[in-house]
This record gives structure tokens, sequence and C-alpha cells, in this order.
């Protein structure tokens, strides 16, 4: 069973999430520092309530930390299969894509052609469904929210070339 | 009895053509919110919320808005029982409950009388908490007009220590997701000095991260991620109700009259305590097991099982606007969201409230008895199309629900960093359900984080400017040191309980 086969271990996903919050709160320990963690004239300054913040961040990440080196059988759990990292992935890495087609410095496609490629990208990958069904579905959706936000709510979500060509911006 | 008349002026606020079909309008999106995976009560409604910004504008309108989402929100939790007795899927985590005797039930053909007794039971705990509110608030409200910036900070102190004191699992991983939601709060511009804090010279960070964004991302997409690890498949029983089976099951359940109260109980006492619906239900489903005659028969589908916990986590689930109200300290997520909505609106969450918006605080108690009215109304009417929802294959309704998700975050600040920044919390999510950090600690800090900031910066301003303002009169002692109990319950209970077992062995 390839798809079974473990990724990480429970235990490594708990140091590596417990290292990230003693960074995190590190982070903000020092940036609190550089403003000021001390107590002036009027009361506490800008960085004194987030130094403590950071300061519990940092502590109570480290005895998490222990706590994970000490989990025993426990930790050698799989924390993510390989077959489900791959559906993860699968759902993931099209709406990074997706984020950028809506916007980015190059060519920004809006956000309503954007969704009818996302939607057909999913039912054509994953639901394995024939063009006559994706297309209207995807289309549908599209014009449905494009009705919904411009025309009705009047909110202004970000638009593409076809937009424009229709005259709406 | 003055909260009467308070509640009849509410009604004829909330009875209005417009305020009543965006009732009926606002349940019917919950319980579809509810049903489906990766939407739920907080994001549903932080999804929703910028499209009241220009409804609350007009006259009045600030009403109509809370009355639109707190409808969602009831819906919300109606809708939850459908997945988990028709697909034994949980809905929501206080849900959770409802499948150990609900999906038996189902499995044995008796899915109507489920669902019947399941919204049947969600409606009396909800109209017990929704009475409670009606009379206590007014009173808490009053007592807290005395309040000054110390009280405020130890009431926001007795909230997060109540999530540490409660958590499930080790406390240190919900004091870090608390603290990190503190830190998000803390990051932009510091109110009192105008300094820039944690922004690192990025301009996208200067206006702090929104909770409605970390909303979003956490409970969306974190969810859809979850759910599609498990596979692309939903089966579920079918569900008929028909008017029969309403009738013959609402015959049944006066039976059950001691299970509802004790229920009620607990989920209202549960409810005032942040995070406490989850809890609650359990609570309720263990007691009722406990308590019951046939109690060895839970969990093979009894009525009563489905009872207890429906009835505690509508209870608690309403119970949690009580503190929202009152004081400004929401008790679960979704409302944390409301809260936020309020703010959004230009209103000031708290006990001046009741004496500046009588109207809306008001207006929005008597939504409360009319939109579980509608609700219950709608979701025994309609469950077959809810239910059919959930047949759509999650190719379709997967990428549907993730524009929905990417629109709600673009629309909170008309920006494009924000569905980046729901992209990354939707990670977090995951990876915090996965490891079992909880997530309704990060948001409630996020959401309060500058107001209990402020508070406590305010109480050192005054003429002590220590850390002894906190226990400088009995009112604020008290709270205080409530607070400092529930922070160390767990270690309490340890020692408690290390001591007693040393008394057993030595007698």
């Amino acid at each position: 069973m390839e798809d079974k086969k473990p990724v990480a271990s429970m235990r490594a996903a708990e140091l590596v999430m417990a290292g990230l919050f003693v960074a995190f709160g590190a982070l903000v320990m020092w940036d609190s520092r550089r403003l000021g963690a001390s107590w002036a004239e009027d009361g506490p300054q800008a960085g004194y309530f987030p130094f403590y913040i950071g300061l519990f961040i940092v502590v109570s990440a480290v005895v998490i930390i222990f706590r994970a080196l000490n989990l025993g059988e426990k930790g050698r759990v799989a924390f993510v299969e390989r077959g489900q990292l791959r559906m993860v992935l699968l759902v993931m890495v099209p709406t990074v894509v997706y984020a950028a087609l809506i916007a980015n410095p190059w060519f920004s496609l809006g956000i309503y052609l954007s969704s009818a490629i996302f939607i057909s990208f999913f039912m054509w990958h994953l639901g394995k469904y024939r063009w006559t069904r994706i297309a209207p579905v995807s289309l549908g959706v599209a014009v449905f929210f494009f009705v919904l936000f411009e025309v009705w709510f009047k909110l202004p979500l970000p638009k593409g070339p076809i937009e424009a060509a229709l005259g709406f911006n | 009895m003055q909260e009467i008349q308070s509640l009849m002026g509410g009604f004829a606020v909330a009875m209005s053509w417009f305020n009543l079909v965006l009732m009926l309008a606002g349940v019917t999106l919950g319980v579809l919110i509810g049903v489906l995976p990766g939407l739920g009560g907080a994001n549903g409604v932080a999804i929703l919320l910028p499209l009241t910004f220009t409804m609350s504008q007009q006259p009045g309108g600030a009403t109509s808005a809370i009355i639109l989402l707190s409808c969602i929100y009831w819906g919300a939790l109606f809708g939850g029982a459908i997945t988990s007795i028709l697909f034994n899927i949980p809905g929501e985590p206080w849900s959770v409950a409802t499948t150990f005797d609900g999906y038996p039930l189902a499995q044995k053909g008796q899915a109507g009388a489920a669902l019947t007794s399941a919204f049947t039971s969600s409606f009396i705990g909800a109209l017990v908490a929704v009475i409670l509110i009606t009379f206590i608030s007014p009173v808490i409200a009053r007592f807290a007009l005395r309040f000054g910036p110390p009280e405020f900070f130890s009431v926001y102190l007795l909230t997060f220590s109540a999530f540490v004191g409660m958590s499930k699992g080790t406390p240190f991983k919900t004091i870090a997701a608390m603290m990190a939601g503190f830190a998000l709060a803390a990051v932009g511009i510091d109110t009192v000095t105008g300094q820039l804090r944690l922004t690192f010279g990025f301009s996208e960070l200067l206006k702090g991260f929104d909770f409605l964004i970390a909303v979003i991302g956490l409970f969306g997409i974190g969810e859809i991620l979850l759910t599609i690890e498990e596979g692309l498949e939903f089966r579920g029983t079918k569900a008929k109700l028909n008017l029969r089976v309403v009738l013959d099951t609402w015959k049944e359940l006066p039976k059950y009259w001691k299970t509802s109260i004790r229920s009620s109980a607990v989920g209202c006492m549960m409810g005032i305590v942040p995070g406490g619906a989850t809890p609650a239900s359990f609570m309720a489903y263990g007691l009722a097991k406990k308590m019951s005659r046939d109690g060895e028969e839970f969990g093979t589908g009894k009525i009563e099982g489905v009872v207890a916990p429906e009835t505690a986590a509508h209870a608690a689930g309403t119970s949690a606007l009580l503190p929202m109200l009152t004081l400004g300290v929401p008790g679960s997520p979704t409302a944390a969201v409301l809260l936020g909505g309020l703010l959004i609106w230009g209103l000031q969450p708290g006990p001046l409230l009741f004496v500046e918006k009588p109207d809306f605080v008001w207006g929005l108690i008597a939504s409360m008895y009319l939109g579980n009215i509608v609700g219950l109304i709608v979701v025994l009417t309609c469950v077959p199309l809810f239910a059919s929802i959930l047949r759509i294959p999650f190719a379709i309704i997967a990428p549907v629900i993730l524009v929905i998700c990417a629109i709600g975050a673009y629309t909170v600040h008309n920006s494009i960093f924000d569905v980046w920044l729901m992209i990354v919390f939707g990670i977090l999510g995951y990876v915090f359900k996965k490891l079992d950090y909880p997530m309704a600690p990060l948001v409630l800090a996020l959401v309060l984080g500058d107001r209990a900031e402020d508070a406590f910066r305010q109480s050192m301003l005054g003429p002590e400017g220590s850390l002894t303002v906190f226990f400088s009169n009995p009112l604020v002692g008290t709270i205080t040191g409530a607070a400092l109990l529930l922070l160390f319950w767990p270690l309490i209970s340890r020692a408690l309980a290390i001591v007693r077992g040393r008394n057993g062995r030595g007698g």
C-alpha cells in the first residue's frame, strides 16, 4: 500500500510546529524590545504587552517540544500519509494558482474568469466530467456570482479583460 | 417587568416585513452553511459580514444586519444536526455527540424521528437560553455599567483563562494558539503611541490582521483540506420527513422532559463560558446516559440520546451571545464574528449598548425568538432539499466553496493580499487541527487582543499604576481571583488528585 506510507511522523510535525512557534515568539519579543518593553513614566510602553505575549509563546512552545520528544510510540503515528498528502496538494496547488490568476502584476484574469477556470479544472481532473457538464456548471457559477456581487450588491470584485470588453470596470 | 416591555418594543422592531424576510433568508442560508463541508457558523457569518456594510448604514440597518447574521448562526446550529444524523459527519464540533445515537437511528430507518427530535430539542434549548438572555442580560449589563478598565481586563482574563482551564488536550497548546492570536492582533499601528508594531517594513501589515480573514482561512479552507484528505465520497441515508413522522415524534418527546430540562441547564451554564457548546453537548449526553432508565442502550439509536446533546448544544450556542451583548466578551468564535460585526457597524459592544441602543439590543433579542421559530419550520419542511445538497459531488462543491471563501476574504478590505493570507491561515488551520491545537482561542484573542490590551494599559494609567490594581477592590479582585483559579485549574486538579490518592492509600 503505497498510499498508506507516512510522509511525516506525528513527532516530526509536532517539533516543526512548535519550532515555528518558538521562532515566531522570539520575533515578537525582539520587535517589542526595539519598541521598548519596559515601564515608562505614563505606564507600559508600546512593546510591553507584546513582549510578554512573545515570552508566553516561546515558553509554551518549549514545553510542547519536550512533550513531543517524550511521545514514545504515539510519536511514530503518521501525521499525514502519502495518499492524503496527494489529495491535499490536489486542492492546495490549484487554489494557489487560482489566487495568482485573480490578480497579479502581469496578466490578471479577474475573479470571475479565474473562478470558472478553477471550477472547470476541479470537475475535469477530480470529477472526470465531460465538457458538456463542466461548461454549464463553471460558467453558470461565475455568472451567478457576477450578477450577485456586481449588479445586486454593487460590491466591486477584481475584474479582467472580459468584463472590461463588456463595459464593466 | 420592564424587560417584557422592552421585549415588546423589540418585537415591534423585528416584526417588519423586511426583517422577517431577512430571517427566512438568514436561516435558510445558515442551514445550507451548516450542511456544507468547509462552511460553518463562524466562517459563514464572516464571509457574509462584508455584504452588510451598506445595509448597516441605513436607519435601523444595523438591527437588520444583526438579524440576518444571527439567523445564519441559528440556521447553522440546526444544520449541523442534519449531517450528523444522515451522514455521520458532524457539521460542527458540538454535533459530534449527536452522531452517537442519531446515525444509528438513521440506519434503522428512523432518520425522520431522529431529525424531528434533534430539531425540536434544538429549538427548546435555544428557547430556554433566549428567555435567560431576556431576563438576565439587562441585569448583568446594569451591573457592568460600573465596570472600569481594570474590571474589563479581569473579565478578559477570565475568558482566556477559561480556555486554558477547560482545554481538552494539553493547556500549553491552548496558550500557544491564544498568544499567537494576541501577537497577530498587536500587528499594525499601536493605538496609544502611534508606533508601528511587528510590521517589519511591510506596508500590507500596517492595518494589521483582520480576524475575518483568519476565521475564513482557519475554519473554511482548513476544513476543506481535512475533508478531502478522507477521500471524495459522502455516503448517507435517505431522509424522508412527513407530517405523520413529525407528529408521532412530538408525541414521544414529552417523555424526555427531564432530559430536556437538565440539558438546557447544562447548556446555558456552559454557553456563557467560552468554548462551552462542545463540552456542554458531551456533558449532557453523558448525564442523560447515566440518569436515563435505558442508559445501557445509548449508542444504539435512542431518541433520548439525540435530545440531550442537541438541547445542550443549542442552549449553549445561544447563551454564548449573553456575555457578548452585556460585556463585549464573546463566548464562541461565531459570537466573536458577530461582535466584530458590531464594531464594523460602529456600535460599541458592552453594557452601554443596552442604554444607548435599546432598539438594536431588544430587536436582536426578539429576533432570537422569531428566528428560532422560523428555523424550526424551515428545517422541518426542507430536510430532503438540504440533504440533497450533500449529494452534489465533492468535485463540484469543493471548488465552489473555495471560490466563496476567496470572494469573502477579498470583500473584507477589497485586497488580494487578504486572499493570500486566507490560504496561509487555511494551511495553518489544517495543521492545527491535525496536531490538536485549538482554533477558537486564537480567533477570540485576535478579536479581543486590542481591547484587552487597551483595558490593561488604561488600568495602568490610574494612580496605582501597578498590577495590584487588579486586586484593588472586592469586585475586580473576585474576577481576577476566579480567572487565576481557572488558569491554573489543570495544575490544581492534578495536585488534588495526588493528595486524594495519598489519602486513599493512607486510610
